[in-house]
Order: structure tokens, then sequence, then C-alpha cells
């Protein structure tokens, strides 16, 4: 048995390990185009903030534990899959055969159709190499300009934050993490971080970028006054990494489509990760979800399903965890909740002075999505809730009334469910 | 064999001597807002429940690390947080559907119970035996059955 993973990040290493464990006879090779060990694009932040070294990013810390696994790596460009005979092409024209191929590319940062985006000084975040670029240049005092506020960019902007960069950031949404947060909650992120001295525009866009002598200029929309900066960060999104499958009759919508064992519509072929739309876990719906647990919780139902054990994916749940400098967030699920004529319910406590928020939302008795602010106690029964579905009984009602006890009501519904 | 703990918690009667250790054994102070256990009060039933984390076989917390921090201790196989490496990014307190890995603000890292190297302070300091370490003949799951089934859901719970 021989099995090829495209892409080295999480999902591809968690997928490698896991066929390891269930086929200790197999040939296991892990393909990826950096020129990285495998390491985690959720470690850049740390990095960026000196906290950790480059080593400190990478996913597996012993240098032998590929050899160890004989996990087989291999640095190349996947240029073309062919699922009739069963073989992928590398960027040098060479072959490799596989019986079965987990697609595990990622996606790559998006940028926005705006003037000036190509100039030298204009940077996204998101590998390693961007990394590296972007701490030669984010000195203490250097201006910055991020574009986006998004999940991702609050993160990079807590780490330039933290090397002292002067932080400008510009949010076409009408507040910061608009796909993550819920309104309110979105609006004390930033009324926070405007107080540690960023400054936030929302309902606003870059329109384009000029280079005037060191610095950079930006034109804001609705002719608001242009932005001068030395560095611009641009973190408008990502789409998955599905060019080089183009041909290759694998089924793809915005991602790779894939059913609830994670297999394409091409046999023996599965995806996971950021590069699929997989079933959300409540709308059964294709979904992007760049998300990590998400990934790496694929990576393990592919897996199952490539060493011939059948698995099922419950659907993939987003959930984030956030820490703008030093407020820290969290969303879950359907946190935007459920039409009141389907059986949706909500309740919403707010302490804007003491910057606490917590939104539980439900479907009948069912919790269906959440998002806390200043919260770091046992959250992780939020997802337990959500995730097991369990019926919350007369505890909905206890919830409704005061949503801080949701730790006692996990343990008076979902243990006693279990 | 392996040994766990085991709650029994028709036994607590919330002295929170639990807590106490489990700061003391950790952080060398007295300061209950840093165990990794807690004693929940489900107040009109009048019961207490102690809770922290089953290492279970799942381990969550752990496929969820982006940085390989959280490591199974192979003599008492606890799910370890390896502070060293731990780069604060809280994602196992959202992966862990129990609940049971937490954020510390003030050393930027998580935290979770470790079995204190095989010698749970916890346990060892609790005075109604509510706190057991034994042979782990359950797994995880029948360890939350067992807890939970001693939880009452009619009662009012604060904690
Ligand atoms: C700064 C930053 C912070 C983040 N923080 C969080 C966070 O806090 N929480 C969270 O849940 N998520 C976070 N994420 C997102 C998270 O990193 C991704 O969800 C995760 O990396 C997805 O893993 P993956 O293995 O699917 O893809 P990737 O990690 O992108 O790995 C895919 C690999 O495949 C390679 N590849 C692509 N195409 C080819 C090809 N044709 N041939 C060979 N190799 C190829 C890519 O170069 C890449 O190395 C963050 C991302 C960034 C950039």
């Amino acid at each position: 048995m021989r099995h090829l993973i495209i892409g080295n990040g999480p999902t591809g290493l968690v997928a490698a390990e896991t066929l390891r464990r269930l086929q200790p006879q197999a040939d296991i090779v892990l393909i990826g185009d950096e020129a990285e060990p495998p390491y985690s694009r959720m470690a850049i932040p740390y990095f960026l903030q000196g906290g950790i070294g480059v080593d400190g990013t990478y996913l597996r810390k012993s240098p032998d534990h590929y050899a160890k696994r004989r996990i087989q790596l291999l640095q190349a460009r996947v240029s073309w899959v062919d699922p009739v005979k069963k073989v992928i092409e590398l960027a040098d024209g060479k072959r490799e055969r596989y019986d079965k191929l987990l697609i595990a590319t990622g996606s790559h940062p998006v940028r926005p159709d705006v003037p000036g985006m190509d100039l030298p000084n204009v940077h996204t975040c998101w590998t390693l190499d961007d990394a590296r670029a972007i701490a030669a240049k984010a000195k203490p005092g250097a201006r910055v300009l991020q574009l986006g506020a998004g999940f991702i960019g609050c993160i990079i902007m807590e780490a330039l934050a933290a090397r002292g960069a002067k932080l400008t950031i510009v949010e076409m949404g009408d507040r910061m993490v608009p796909r993550m947060m819920t309104e309110k909650a979105g609006g004390m992120i930033k009324h926070w971080v405007e107080r540690k001295g960023v400054s936030v525009h929302v309902n606003e866009a870059i329109t384009a970028i000029e280079q005037q002598g060191d610095a950079l200029v930006a034109k804001v929309s609705r002719g608001g006054t242009p932005i001068v900066a030395d560095l611009v960060i641009c973190a408008a999104g990502v789409r998955p990494n599905i060019g080089f499958l183009a041909g290759s009759g694998i089924e793809i919508g915005r991602g790779i489509r894939v059913d609830n064992h994670m297999q394409t519509s091409v046999a023996d072929v599965y995806a996971a990760g950021d590069v699929v739309e997989a079933i959300g876990f409540h709308s059964g719906q294709p979904e992007l979800n760049a998300i990590q647990p998400n990934a790496v919780d694929q990576a393990r139902v592919a897996a199952h399903n490539m060493a011939g054990e059948a698995t099922v994916s419950q659907g993939s749940l987003a959930i984030n965890v956030l820490d703008t400098l030093g407020l820290i967030s969290s969303s879950f699920g359907q946190w935007w909740g459920a039409k009141k004529e389907e059986g949706g319910t909500g309740v919403e406590l707010v302490d804007e002075g003491n910057f606490r928020y917590l939104s539980l939302q439900f479907q009948d008795d069912v919790l269906i999505g959440a998002t806390s602010l200043g919260w770091t106690e046992h959250v992780g029964v939020l997802r337990g809730l959500i995730q097991t579905r369990t019926r919350l009984g007369a505890w909905k009602d206890r919830l409704l009334a005061d949503p801080t006890g949701f730790m006692a009501a996990y343990l008076g519904s979902a243990q006693k469910a279990a | 064999m392996q040994k766990s703990l085991h709650i029994d918690a028709s036994k607590c009667t919330g002295c929170l001597q639990c807590e106490m250790a489990c700061s003391y054994e950790n952080y060398g102070v007295f300061n209950l807002a840093k165990s990794r256990i807690k004693v929940f009060n489900f107040e009109h039933e009048g019961r207490k429940v102690p809770y922290t984390c089953t290492q279970c076989a799942e381990a969550w917390c752990m496929n969820a690390c982006p940085v390989d921090a959280i490591a199974i201790n192979a003599a008492t196989g606890a799910k370890v947080v390896n502070e060293a490496v731990c780069v604060g990014c809280k994602v196992c307190t959202i992966a862990c559907p129990f609940g049971t890995v937490n954020y510390v603000a003030d050393t930027g890292k998580v935290q979770k119970c470790d079995l204190c190297d095989g010698h749970p302070a916890c346990a060892e300091a609790c005075p109604t035996a509510a706190i057991t370490f034994v042979d782990s003949d359950w797994t995880g799951l029948d360890k939350m059955r067992a807890w939970a089934g001693k939880t009452d859901t009619a009662a009012r719970a604060s904690a």
C-alpha cells in the first residue's frame, strides 16, 4: 500500500502519523513545497513576537521523528493529479504512483484587486518566509497599515503590536472579526484595541497604495484621509490551493468537495484541511473553514478511511479563540443563532465596562453556538455541549437567566447524558 | 496498570483542600484560581462535584496543539503541557470538550491536570476519599458517566 499526501502542514502530518499507526507496513510519502520541515502557520505570530525561534514553529520537534515513523518527506511542488492512472506529477516532471492519495494543500492568502498591492513593502503573512520578511521590516516604531481585521488579521495585529509597531487597521466589514464575533462583541474588541493605541477604521477599504519615497501612502474609500505607512500587511482572506487539480475530474466548488468520509468525488482520492469544502456540522452544506482544529480532525477521519477503516466525520464545526492585545475571545459553531420560527432563542450578557461578554444560542434545548469575551475558564465545554448536541432540558432556562452557569449546566446535563 | 483519578462526588464536602493542594503543588502558593481541579457547588441540592481532566483517550487538547507542546507521560498516561514549548495560542482550551484545559494569563501558557507525576496532590489532600487515585480499569468516558450519575440535573448550580 502506498499513500501519497500532498501538503505537509498539520493536516498532512496528522494524516501521515495516523496512517502509520493504522498500517505499520505501508509506504507513506509526505510532499510539501515549502523549504521547511513541517511547521504550523498558527505559530507564526509567536515567531514574529520573538517568543520562539523558527524551530518553535515546527509541528514535531524531534529531528528523527519522521525517520522513526518511516514517513518519507519530499520537498516538491505537485503540478498535476491523474486519478485514472493513479499518479501525480511533480513540477520537475517526475511522477509518483499512489494507491491512496490525500490532498492537504491548504489555502493561500488573497490580495484585493487594488493598485499597488504588489509593491515590495506590501506583504501577506501566511508562511514562515512571509514572517521572516515582516520581522526584518516591522521594527519598533514602524508605521504598519493592516488590511483586514478578520480572525487571522487580528492574530497578526497582536504580534505586530508586540513588536512595537504603530498600527492602523482598515476593515471593510462593520466591526472587527465580523465572521466570528457578534456585532456587540466585535465592537467591544474594537474599543479595547483602540484603547491600546491601535487606530481602527471599519466600513472602509483601501482603494490604492503608492510608493512615495520611503513611505507607502494608502488611499481610503469615500475620500478619507490617506494613511502613510512603512509597511502594509494584507490579511484579506484566504482561498484553497486547488489550481493544480484543474482537469483532474475531482469535483471542486470553492474548495475540494468531500463527503463525510473526506473522500472526493474520485475513488481513492481524499482531501482534508483548509483546502476542502466539507459538510458543515449545523448547515449540512459544503463549507470552507480555514481553522486548524477542524483540519486535524478531518485529517484523522481521512486517514482512517484511507486505511480501510470506515470512519465518518460529524461535520466541520468552526471554533476560534483569539487574543487581541490581552482581551481573549472565543466563538463556537453557529454563534449567530437560529431563527425564532426554527426554535431559535438566545441570551446575551454584556458588561462593556469590564470587557466581559457572553452569548449563548440555542435551537430547542440544544446549544448551537456561543461567543465569549474575557472568559477563559472552562470554555471548552461550550464545544462539548454543541458537538454532543446535548439536550439541556431544564438547564436551558437556567442558562437563559444566567448564561455564566454554562459549566454547571454541562456537568448537570452532558455528563449525565454521556 | 496505570492509575487514574477517581471521583466520588457523594463524598465531597466542598472543603476545597484539593484546590489548595493543586495550586500549591504547581505554583507554590495557595491560590484557588490557579487550581487545575475545581469543585462545583450545586447549591440547592447541597451537592459538590470535583472536576478535572480525565486524561481521555481522544486527547483533543494534544491533537489540536499546533506546536507539539502536549505529550503523554509514558509512566502515568497523563497528557502533560510542556510549558517551555507552549506558545499560549489557547486552541487546546476550546478544543477540549470537557473544558479542563485553561489559559493562565500570568504565565501566558495553558494548564491542565498532569497527575503530579503519579502522586496527585488533590487525592492526597482529600480528607474524605472523594478523590482517590486508583487502578484505571475504567475508560475516561466511563468515569465521566460515573460522575454524571452523581450530578443531579434538577439541582440549581452556582460555580
Ligand atoms: C498567522 C496565522 C495564524 C493562524 N492562527 C490560527 C489560529 O489561532 N487558530 C486556527 O484554528 N487556525 C489558525 N490559522 C490557520 C491554520 O494555520 C490553518 O487552518 C492550517 O494551517 C491548515 O492546515 P493545512 O495542513 O490544511 O494547510 P497548510 O498549513 O496551509 O499546509 C499546506 C501545505 O501544502 C503546501 N502545498 C500547497 N500546494 C502544494 C502543491 N501543489 N504541492 C506541494 N505542496 C503544496 C503548502 O505550501 C503548505 O505547506 C492561522 C494561520 C496563519 C497564517
